[in-house]
């Protein structure tokens, strides 16, 4: 790798302040996709921003009608959170279907949501639930976070420092995954909550993404019986060696059923 | 940067350049070379350690990540205390052939006490979830699967004593 100097800010304005003070500076918190990225050479940053020291990103705090996860939290421990399990287990089984062991002890939620890849996991439990992401400036609606491939709502030197989950009636995710790789072909989120529910979709397209019909049709009857006649249009979704556009587009429906049917069970 | 960590049980300080994966660090500084390194590209497994008692792909952590933390490789991998054997998982992989050209296995053994220690009574479906990223190109994974039970079973045993 090229070198890089290294900073291990302890306080949050700190870690903000080098982000923004030295130019191709990078944040790094479990390193899952920044570190292949710089092995690769698509990235070389001349400074890395490390937030491990960073104590308050870390754990997961019962608020009573939500869940708040620290940026730094990585999936192995919301994978095995009783209290995420109990509250919200669509969540808890989504952080366990997370590449593999090793990926889970480093990677962290914070990383997986601020990096929006377009088939990570995180991002459809993020929209699915209507979370809300807490930055070190201000608060975004997942519904105005995600803005398409890789890219998200945060400004440069702006960091996540929570993802706050409002806990839903029932909850439940499903994929299909990649086999090498274990990211989304398509993984599907779906969330009850009293007001009506909410369908997220990830791998399908460039970005996570809402499915109004699903919504309406599972608002009135939450059984996946109520959505195997929807079809999505390919239009717009990713066709790649894995798979194309059509198969993801069928691929959205099934496991759609199948992620009411994990909230159900 | 100087860094201090526990490497296998000793206290170990180094100079590194923050650049340095820790597969690099072990292999090149430190010359422990039973951790291996296969992809390179964090898929395979065969370079897993654990970082204060978690499995993490030692290809793909920069070395200033392990100050002031306690590292276990392979090397330190071992028997019960004064018994002069190894420990209670790799006698498992030679008992039921849990390898073929051996290249894979240190990241296996790796994976698999990290698997049991978290979850005393592992199911085979656990196990094969479990080993999702460690990568054997040789054996099929069934002795693999079967070694790792077995293992499991010998720690639980052990750790009854």
């Amino acid at each position: 790798m090229k070198p890089f100097a290294y900073h291990q800010p302890d306080q949050i304005p700190d870690a903000a302040k080098l982000l923004t003070s030295i130019e191709d500076s990078k944040l790094v918190a479990g390193g899952m996709t920044l570190i292949p990225t710089i092995k690769q050479r698509l990235a070389s940053p001349v400074a890395l921003v490390d937030l491990s020291k960073l104590g308050s990103l870390k754990g997961i705090i019962d608020d009573g009608a939500s869940i708040t996860i620290g940026a730094m939290t990585p999936h192995a421990v919301v994978a095995a959170s009783k209290l995420v399990q109990t509250k919200i287990p669509g969540l808890a089984a989504l952080a366990l279907m997370i590449g593999d062991p090793a990926v889970r002890s480093r990677g962290t939620i914070g990383g997986s949501v601020a990096n929006n890849d377009p088939a990570a996991d995180y991002p459809a439990g993020v929209l699915g639930l209507g979370a809300t992401i807490v930055t070190s400036t201000r608060e975004i609606a997942a519904d105005k976070f995600f803005l398409g491939l890789f890219e998200t709502a945060l400004e440069p030197g702006e960091i996540i420092t929570a993802i706050r989950f409002p806990v839903p009636l029932k909850a439940g995710y499903s994929k299909f995954k990649a086999p090498a790789s274990r990211y989304a072909l398509v993984g599907v989120f779906v969330a009850k909550f009293a007001d009506g529910v909410r369908v997220a979709v990830t791998g399908a397209g460039p970005g996570v993404f809402r499915v109004p019909p699903m919504e309406a049709a599972l608002s009135e009857n939450f059984d996946p019986s109520a959505i195997a006649a929807i079809k999505i249009d390919n239009d717009g979704l990713t066709s790649d060696i894995h798979a194309e556009a059509d198969y993801r587009a069928h691929l959205v429906t099934v496991m759609a059923k199948r992620a009411v049917d994990a909230a159900l069970s | 940067m100087q860094i201090s960590f526990t490497l296998n049980g000793r206290p170990t300080t180094v100079d590194v350049e923050p650049a340095t994966l820790v597969a690099e660090l072990l292999r090149e500084q430190l010359n422990l070379t039973g951790t291996h390194i296969g992809c390179d590209t964090s898929q395979c497994g065969a370079c897993v350690v654990h970082l204060n008692g978690l499995p993490v792909k030692s290809c793909t952590l920069l070395a200033p990540a392990l100050d002031g933390a306690t590292l276990l490789t392979i090397e330190g991998l071992q028997g019960a205390p004064g018994s002069n054997q190894m420990h209670p998982m790799q006698e498992a992989f030679r008992e039921h052939h849990g390898l073929q050209c051996g290249f894979c296995t240190p990241g296996m053994l790796m994976t698999a006490v990290a698997l049991a220690t978290e979850k005393p009574n592992l199911t085979e479906a656990e196990v094969r979830h479990g080993l999702e990223g460690n990568i054997c190109r040789c054996t099929g994974y069934q002795n693999i699967v079967i070694s790792v039970m077995a293992g499991a079973a010998a720690m639980n045993a052990a750790k009854g004593e």
